[in-house]
């Protein structure tokens, strides 16, 4: 009975924190009161639970006693402050209903956190820090390992985002329909960095990491859920779901594995079916948006079932399109990849000869490893050799420069 | 909640450009008029340049007077409006409206809550 206790106290985390926590927070209006009450009401499901039986609706159980613990709160500062009567009273009021009844009909409050978390004025990883604490439930030593910063580092960020919000007086609410296409980029921004961050991570780290990957693509599940009609969220789950496939492919005795050399066996089929009919139901929805190329993309790699079976054709006509939409260096690069395997090598050389004029990507090791990478395919043995060794000297990751030593020894052999 | 948004404009010897001048003037009015009608515009001023202005610093009881402004940035303080909003994003809202380009180039607004603080004559 124990054991069963604790596990489900600690699924009702796991699974429902941020609906939890966005409801407390619409309730009592502060971040921090909302956290207290429901650890409170945690700690309290512990015993309760160990007592007796665990309740058919756990959740709505956590729900209603962090509910009565606000009140209490509220009550004991009511004897100092005026200005906490009307919520008291309010709180006191909405606390009369049953506790099913609190849990099934408010409003989900999950989508004014989100949007509160990932407001444009608060420090990028700030948003990231507080998403990921209040919706996904993460602790501050959770996301501290996850990032590699100190605790008490991430504590520190925490503190001062919400403090920001309580002060600067960001809103928890869902913006204005005419701002929400303006508020909905730094939201999926957020999940795409936290998804990224969990991604680049190889061997060693690889546990805290993959978390955070599925917390990111999780977080987009209720993204969609909540706003299942725009097609970039859509778009930005299938992205996150196609390139998750491949996790367990992208890694061999910890050393990196190119997509062409992939085992495609591993590959994770039911995700790949799932984005690649996201990606469909997104394109035909429409306004098209990066998310929706990027998601467009990693289904055509993901389609292939053999490396010569990619369509890079179509990956070179939709980098194309996304080029208009993010001309940044890094999109010009990925295009000129797939000009040089869609539509010819010497075309695809010399698009990277001239992208190397500009600067900014003279110190980008992926630009240099897809030069060698072009010039080894067209038999420039020598000057492959010169580009990989240029990459080495740029690399930052281990596991990034046995795969370029490699590559280096396989074309001196 | 009153938010404070200064109104940081890039300045050029020669100022706006004399047909964009109305504009500017335009813009600043209809948004004084809304927010005055509404009751929530609390203060606003227009600041002449930089070349007219002067630094104070006290330190250890003594004063130092100094021509210019405490900083040479490209964008220096050109006004600011304080405005009584529901939330940072209402204020963010107004502050879209306020034109930048009053002392010639482009520039930005900076949005603080203002302090409530103990004492008020």
């Amino acid at each position: 009975m124990t054991d069963q206790a604790r596990a489900a106290v600690e699924r009702v985390f796991k699974d429902d924190c941020g609906r939890i926590l966005s409801t407390l927070i619409r309730i009592s209006g502060s971040f921090d009161q909302a956290e207290e009450a429901m650890q409170e009401a945690l700690a309290a499901a512990t015993v309760s639970w160990k007592a007796g039986a665990v309740p058919s609706n756990p959740a709505a159980w956590i729900t209603t006693a962090a509910h009565r613990k606000l009140i209490d709160a509220a009550r004991r500062r009511r004897t100092h402050r005026d200005r906490e009567d009307s919520l008291a009273y309010e709180l006191e009021n909405s606390a009369a209903a049953e506790p099913e009844d609190v849990f099934v009909h408010l409003p989900d409050d999950r989508l004014r956190l989100i949007f509160t978390c990932c407001h444009p004025a608060l420090s990028p990883e700030g948003q990231v820090a507080l998403t990921l604490r209040t919706l996904g439930g993460l602790t501050t030593a959770e996301i501290a390992k996850a990032f590699l910063v100190p605790e008490p580092t991430l504590a520190q960020r925490l503190v001062r985002t919400k403090r920001k919000i309580q002060e600067a007086g960001i809103p928890y609410e869902v913006p204005p329909s005419h701002q929400l296409a303006e508020r909905l980029a730094p939201v999926r921004a957020v999940l795409y960095l936290i998804f990224n961050e969990g991604y680049v991570a190889t061997a060693g780290e690889s546990l805290v990491r993959a978390d955070l990957c599925l917390e990111a693509i999780r977080l987009a599940r209720v993204l969609c859920e909540l706003l299942p009609n725009d097609a970039e969220n859509l778009a930005l789950l299938a992205l996150l779901l196609l390139h998750d496939s491949r996790r367990e492919a992208r890694v061999r005795d910890s050393m990196l594995v190119t997509l062409e050399e992939q085992d495609r066996a591993l590959w994770n089929r039911s995700q790949i079916a799932e984005g690649l009919a996201l990606v469909d139901r997104a394109l035909m929805r429409g306004p098209v948006g990066s998310y929706q190329l990027q998601a467009a993309i990693a289904a055509l790699h993901a389609d292939a079932a053999r490396p010569a079976e990619t369509d890079w054709r179509q990956i070179a006509a939709l980098y194309e399109r996304l080029l208009v939409l993010q001309p940044t260096a890094v999109v010009a690069l990925n295009h000129a990849v797939a000009v040089a395997l869609g539509v010819g090598l010497e075309q695809g050389m010399a698009m990277l000869d001239t992208l190397g004029e500009s600067r900014e990507l003279q110190n980008y090791y992926l630009f240099h490893a897809a030069r060698a990478d072009i010039l080894s395919r067209l038999k420039r043995r020598d000057e492959a050799l010169a580009a990989y060794r240029r990459a080495l000297a740029f690399v930052q990751n281990q596991v990034e420069r046995e795969f370029l030593a490699r590559r280096i020894a396989r074309l001196e052999n | 909640m009153r938010y404070m948004m200064m109104i940081y404009s890039q300045e050029t010897p020669e100022g706006p450009p004399p047909e964009e001048i109305p504009g500017i003037i335009a813009r600043h009015s209809s948004l004084m008029d809304d927010a005055a009608a509404r009751g929530v515009l609390v203060a606003v001023e227009g600041l002449k340049t930089t070349a007219l202005a002067t630094t104070v610093r006290v330190e250890n009881g003594k004063s130092l007077i100094t021509d210019g402004p405490f900083a040479e940035t490209k964008e220096q303080l050109a006004g600011y409006y304080i405005i009584d909003c529901q939330n940072l994003d209402e204020a963010i809202e107004w502050a879209k409206r306020i034109p930048t380009g009053c002392k010639g180039g482009s520039g930005c607004i900076e949005i603080r809550p203002v302090a409530d603080l103990p004492y008020r004559p």
